[in-house]
């Protein structure tokens, strides 16, 4: 049985859509089909965030007070294909004011002077709707907790990474933004949410595969984990779509079509963490934003890097699963998974199968992966106490650039001396890849200075890395050399400030903005 | 019209809001925030509108053999093609000189370079239809550096030079000389709306133009020459751009002039967009540069003697370069007095996009160089490079003539640089600095404290003159049309102020429409940091002359002596007689009273003999300081901005809270330029960062923590702008020179004290990358003697 309909809220209004090509993005259906003119094509890239607009969804509550709450994701629409508006609510711009009302995040951004052109202008605002959302509702879950938001200046920077001004230099979006999400209101969303769970639960009902067809071009929605393997198998050339954060570049840059794409967004196996005495296992369509919480629980680095890892509205849509799916050389994440020992469980039609993270990677772009076979989930071992992970992201710019290098070093000291390392590197080969020869300079050895010049020296054996637009290659090999040094450094200077992404400044001296 | 609206007789004796002086809000800030704010592209579409897509050449060099658009002819939903051939009119569309054919069928001169273009029935039909042409070529070698570019005399315009005093000897007699260079790297705009444009053709033959452009007049007279119709048959409107920055000074015509002959081969509107990639390749962008000097200085590190040499890769053509190349040699003395100097501009010709205006138009790189000699001197002569700084300031009474020969007057530098060290705590900063540096291994500190003087004014002087239109309905609202646009600048707003304070009346009354050649003719783009000073002062000539027909109509009516009538919240007096504005203009409709008038500006006091290098090319210098402080970490070359202090002089300011964002903004897009915003090309001269995944401009996280922001207080332009403000859209970009300075200070802190060798200059170009930066250390620390690696 198959349906042949994707549906979902336009604010509250259900829209079906029947007839339409399977690579149009969501983007591309606002401005063109619906003439929703207020989100803004910047880059059709997923960079700049001029085109973000919200998508939220049924979650179960953690609050007792509640059983099911709406969760409120930014996404970039313009890299977002129509498959993901699948039973979900898609909130614009142009839903946020009421009647002659602005809404608090719209009224904060006119208060505080935070837009000059306009042209990022909703971008942001959806942005920071979401980031209002998301507080508000952990604030909920946790009601025993009263104190004010400590970190909120963090949360701002994290949820508005993703949205470039080029006018106004950010300091009057701040403010906007810390003007917002100290507001309590109440707005029209939480006041409809019953109505509209209850209709989004309307069509979560149907739970047959959805499929499109339009001009020879396919997609298709599975419902079911087995049903997902059985198309996969059918359809083996078929691009396999979870966040789509990556795959949606080749139609809009890389003037691509793609003829079929099975996307799992609706498996809820995949869209699940289970936990064992030893393991945590993450399903596929598991979003960066969805595992973050709970790698950062066991592995702070883990968790601190990936919240450097494209920006709110990539992680609200991209997975643990594409990154490594997708083999890219700079995947931020496969290093970090390559030195903790993580396994991806491969399937296949019915058969599953176990293999590391680190055989997985073959060459650039070529992976273990067969035809008709797609990572169902991966699974990594939970922290052991003695052992410490290192995880370093060096790029250009801080927030929402691809990494230049990533290093990532998991080590066990026992009498001073490294009785386990493993070391990984992205960027540095085309793939993912350990460091042997820097691992074995430093296996049963104490991290003396001379030492660590020694594994830093064997580095070059390990690596010759490329020059391409954002580095040189020596630049890249001294880089991996120093951060040798950086590791065992902070390993050994535990309260040291070593890293300019946490540093924190001295407040001293605000006095923020003057005149007459 | 028979009978007038009523209006409310009462008076409301309320305070008239938003006039000069007022933080209101941007005019647009509403529609901004809702999505309603409509960008060209956001238009609604004709029935059958089109979209074209332009095709490029794929070589930087050299002459195309053969052309095979048949495919692309064929292909889905195409319904026109152009080339050159298509073109009936001119087909140059360089705004000074020639050079910019508007598409070429023989000599290519880089990536990018448009070939074709295509009308479809769909953004992406347009653009698939276009990867389908078949071109041949047959390629030269491009010059692509500068260094290329001078060795082979290839430059777009001569070279130029401007001199006073006897620079060679006095170098060679100063007690000390050094010499040195500095890369600077270019920018991308990266306006966050592309380039757009949208063409309906009328009845006449003519074109109705909407173009995200700063210079509608520029794209009316391109798009009537390209078809070779009158000027008066073509239309540009113009509501507002997402962003321009100058990217949309001249570069923004080409895409009306393409979209418009193929909307006259067609009949249909047409519409073209860039894609961003397209976009970052077949525009121009800010100029790179590479600067030398050679200075002679005393012991107190005062320049005695200097010779400055700025050569600016100018791309394949002049586009506005004779004045970028010279705007930045008249920057190249910044706030400092430089005796005995030469200074040249040298044009370089390089096969690449036509670089063009950018906030600051030269300014900033011209400033550049002569920052890196107050940090070089001050390191050379192990003095702190702030006390350099000072001691070559322009004087107030002496010492105050620039390279070019125009006096400085109303010199405030020294005495900005005295409140904003002690609002920024500077001295007590450094001290923390030091001790903070001498207790952290690799993570180290700097700060820098630099000025910024900015001459106010187009260099060529027909440009500063400006018009205006004000209409004055029988209800009592008023309707201004100007020829500068809005780019989020906050023109509009400033300019309804102006207005609404002329009449007295509320802000909310005033309407700014959008910028329209039919309105406002022969406009000069919105550039140089001038579209308030020129057009805030021609839109109050046009208020000022209805206001004085109204007051003539009031002295005959109600009998009242002129100097008894008074204009304040939204009323007038007139002797024993109080009426509301609406009021006296319905009266005054009536008498029959021209309620409509245009209004002129030109900027007085200004000249330039170009030929000997004197005169006075600005009206007045815009003045400003800032303090950055940043912390690098010399085992990855990162670095943070951690706090910004601005002291900067906007006059009487008009509306402080957009003078404010322009302050912030300009710096913030500076601290882009100077840090991680790297183009890159490959050796072919194709651009490979051609979008944001690759070009990477300042985020949220960027901005420091701490940013602190203050407004010079009574302080009014001491010349006659308008209500004696100051020009703010560039000046403050070069606030963030700091930045790099501060960077250059913590490479140089990445030496332990003990280590130090007097005289080791740390050497940083733009962008100053994580990468860069290691660089610098790695050098320093090798210069000195220790080892980093190993």
């Amino acid at each position: 049985m198959s349906e042949n309909k994707i549906q979902f809220l336009l604010n509250n209004e259900r829209k079906v859509i029947e007839n339409c090509d399977p690579n149009m993005t969501v983007l591309n259906y606002l401005r063109e089909e619906l003439s929703r003119k207020g989100t803004k094509e910047g880059c059709a890239s997923g960079d700049c965030g001029a085109c973000t607009a919200v998508l939220a969804e049924v979650v179960q509550s953690a609050n007792s007070q509640t059983t099911e709450h709406l969760s409120y994701q930014s996404i970039n629409t313009c890299i977002t294909f129509l498959s993901a508006l699948h039973g979900k609510q898609l909130v614009t711009v142009e839903d946020l004011q009421q009647g002659n009302k602005l809404h608090s995040v719209q009224q904060a951004m006119v208060d505080c002077h935070g837009s000059q052109c306009g042209f990022c202008t909703p971008g942001f605002v959806m942005s920071l709707f979401s980031l209002k959302k998301n507080l508000a509702q952990a604030k909920f879950s946790d009601a025993t907790d009263n104190s004010p938001d400590v970190d909120l200046d963090k949360d701002i920077e994290h949820g508005l990474a993703g949205n470039l001004c080029r006018c106004t230099g950010y300091r009057s979006i701040t403010e906007a933004a810390k003007q917002a999400c100290n507001n309590d209101d109440v707005d029209q969303f939480e006041h409809e949410q019953a109505a509209t769970i209850a209709q989004l639960k309307l069509i979560a009902q149907q739970q047959d595969t959805v499929e499109l067809h339009n001009n020879g071009k396919s997609l298709y929605l599975p419902y079911t984990l087995d049903k997902l393997a059985q198309l996969v198998e059918q359809y083996p050339k078929a691009k396999l779509l979870a966040g789509g954060t990556d795959l949606a570049l080749s139609v809009t840059q890389g003037m691509a079509q793609i003829q079929t794409m099975i996307s799992m967004s609706n498996v809820r196996e995949l869209a699940q963490i289970n936990q064992t005495a030893k393991t945590l296992s993450i399903g596929a369509m598991v979003s960066y934003q969805q595992s973050h919480q709970l790698l950062s629980q066991y592995y702070p680095e883990f968790g601190q890097m990936l919240y450097r890892l494209g920006s709110t509205q990539v992680r609200n849509s991209g997975t643990l699963g594409g990154n490594v799916g997708n083999a890219s050389p700079i995947g931020d994440t496969p290093p970090v998974l390559i030195a903790l020992g993580a396994r991806l469980v491969l399937r296949k039609g019915e058969r599953t199968r176990e293999i590391s993270v680190e055989d997985y990677f073959v060459d650039y772009k070529v992976t273990q992966l067969e035809s008709g076979e797609f990572i169902e989930r991966i699974e990594i071992p939970k922290a052991n106490s003695n052992k410490h992970l290192k995880v370093f992201k060096i790029s250009k710019r801080l927030d929402d650039d691809i990494s230049t290098v990533l290093a990532c070093f998991y080590i066990k000291f026992t009498n001073k001396k490294v009785a386990e390392i493993t070391i990984a590197f992205g960027g540095m080969a085309g793939i993912p890849k350990r460091a042997f020869a820097c691992e074995q300079a430093l296996m049963g050895r104490e991290p003396s200075e001379q030492n660590i010049a020694v594994a830093m020296t064997a580095l070059a054996k390990d690596f010759s890395p490329m020059s391409d637009v954002r580095a040189s290659s020596e630049y890249r090999l001294q880089v991996a050399k120093n951060l040798v040094r950086k590791c065992f450094y902070e390993l050994e200077q535990t309260h040291a400030a070593t890293r300019i992404e946490t540093f924190e400044v001295d407040t001293l001296d605000v006095r923020g903005v003057t005149h007459a | 019209m028979r009978k007038l609206s009523d209006v409310d007789k009462g008076l409301k004796g309320k305070k008239s809001s938003g006039a000069v002086g007022q933080s209101i809000k941007h005019e647009s800030a509403e529609m901004h925030v809702t999505g309603k704010a409509v960008y060209t592209d956001d238009k609604l579409e004709s029935l059958g509108q089109l979209h074209a897509a332009v095709g490029m050449a794929t070589i930087a060099s050299g002459h195309i053999t053969a052309i095979d658009l048949s495919a692309v002819r064929a292909a889905q939903g195409v319904v026109a093609v152009i080339t050159l051939d298509d073109i009936v009119g001119h087909t140059d569309i360089g705004p000074v000189f020639p050079g910019d054919p508007i598409l070429t069928k023989d000599v290519v001169e880089f990536y990018g370079q448009a070939i074709f273009a295509v009308a479809a029935t769909s953004h992406e039909l347009a653009k698939q239809a276009v990867a389908l042409a078949k071109i041949d070529y047959q390629e030269t070698t491009p010059v692509l550096t500068i260094e290329q570019a001078l060795k082979a005399k290839s430059f777009v315009r001569p070279p130029h030079s401007m001199k006073r005093g006897d620079s060679a000897s006095a170098i060679e007699q100063a007690k000390h000389q050094l010499s040195g260079q500095i890369a600077i790297g270019g920018q991308e705009h990266f306006y966050l709306e592309g380039q757009i444009a949208s063409v309906i053709p009328t009845e006449d033959g003519g074109m109705t133009v909407y173009s995200s452009s700063q210079h509608p007049a520029e794209v009316q007279k391109l798009v009537a020459e390209v078809l070779g119709i009158p000027f008066n048959r073509v239309v540009v409107d113009m509501k507002r751009m997402g962003g321009g920055f100058g990217g949309k000074e001249t570069q923004a015509a080409g895409w009306s002039c393409l979209a418009a002959v193929l909307a006259n081969k067609t009949q249909k509107a047409v519409k073209l967009r860039l894609n961003r990639s397209d976009d970052m390749m077949m525009t121009g962008k800010r100029h790179p540069f590479e600067n030398h000097y050679q200075v002679g200085f005393n012991g107190q590190g005062v320049i005695e003697g200097i010779d400055l040499t700025v050569n600016g890769n100018c791309g394949y053509s002049p586009d506005l370069s004779d004045a970028i190349v010279d705007r930045a040699m008249f920057h190249a003395d910044n706030g400092y007095y430089l005796d005995h100097v030469s200074i040249t501009g040298n044009r370089c010709k390089t096969n690449t996009a036509s670089n063009t205006a950018f906030r600051g138009f030269g300014g900033p790189q011209g400033m550049m160089i002569i920052e890196c000699v107050m940090d070089d001197i001050a390191y050379s002569l192990g003095l702190d490079p702030l006390a350099v700084r000072k001691a070559n300031l322009y004087g107030t009474d002496t010492r105050n003539i620039t390279p070019y020969h125009q006096q400085v007057e109303h010199n405030n530098l020294a005495e900005m640089i005295t409140k904003l060290e002690l609002s920024s705590r500077y001295a007590e900063r450094c001290q923390e600095i030091d001790d903070f540096n001498a207790s952290s291994k690799f993570l180290k500190k700097g700060i820098s404290l630099t000025p910024v003087k900015f001459g106010i004014s187009f260099t060529a002087q027909h440009l500063n003159q400006a018009g205006a239109l004000i209409n004055i309905y029988t209800d009592g609202s008023v309707d201004v049309t100007h020829g500068g646009t809005e780019m989020g600048q906050g023109l509009h707003t400033k300019i309804a102020q102006i207005v609404a304070q002329v009449f007295g009346i509320a802000v909310d009354n005033v309407k700014v429409s959008a910028t329209r050649t039919d309105k406002v003719p022969n406009a000069s783009p919105t550039a140089a940091s001038s579209g308030t000073d020129l057009n805030g002062k021609a839109a109050q000539n046009a208020a000022q002359t209805i206001k004085q027909r109204l007051i003539d109509f009031a002295v005959e009516h109600f009998a009242v002596d002129s100097d008894d009538i008074s204009f304040s919240d939204d009323a007038i007096d007139a002797g024993q007689h109080k009426l509301s504005f609406v009021e006296l203009v319905q009266k005054a409709y009536f008498a029959r009273v021209s309620l409509s008038s245009t209004g002129f500006y030109r900027t007085p006091k200004i000249y330039y003999d170009r030929e000997n290098a004197q005169g006075r090319p600005f009206f007045y210098f815009a003045m400003g300081a800032s303090v950055s402080e940043v912390l690098i970490d010399t085992l990855t070359g990162e670095y943070k901005l951690l706090q910004t202090d601005i002291l900067h002089d906007v006059g009487d300011s008009l509306n402080p809270a957009i003078d404010i964002g322009q302050i912030e903004g300009g710096y913030i897009q500076g601290v882009g330029w100077l840090t991680t915003e790297e183009l890159h090309w490959n050796d072919k001269g194709r651009l490979l960062t051609t979008g944001p995944a690759t070009y990477k401009i300042p985020a949220i996280s960027d901005a420091p923590k701490v940013f602190n922001v203050e407004l010079l207080k009574d302080s009014p332009n001491r010349e006659a702008t308008i209500y004696h403000s100051k020009a703010v859209g560039e000046p403050p970009f070069m606030l963030a020179i700091s930045v790099w300075s501060a960077l250059r200070a913590a490479i140089a802190n990445a030496v332990p004290v003990q280590d130090r060798v007097k005289g080791v200059i740390p050497s940083l170009d733009t962008p100053a990358t994580p990468e860069r930066v290691l660089k610098a250390v790695q050098l320093i620390n090798a210069q000195q003697g220790i080892a980093t690696d190993e």
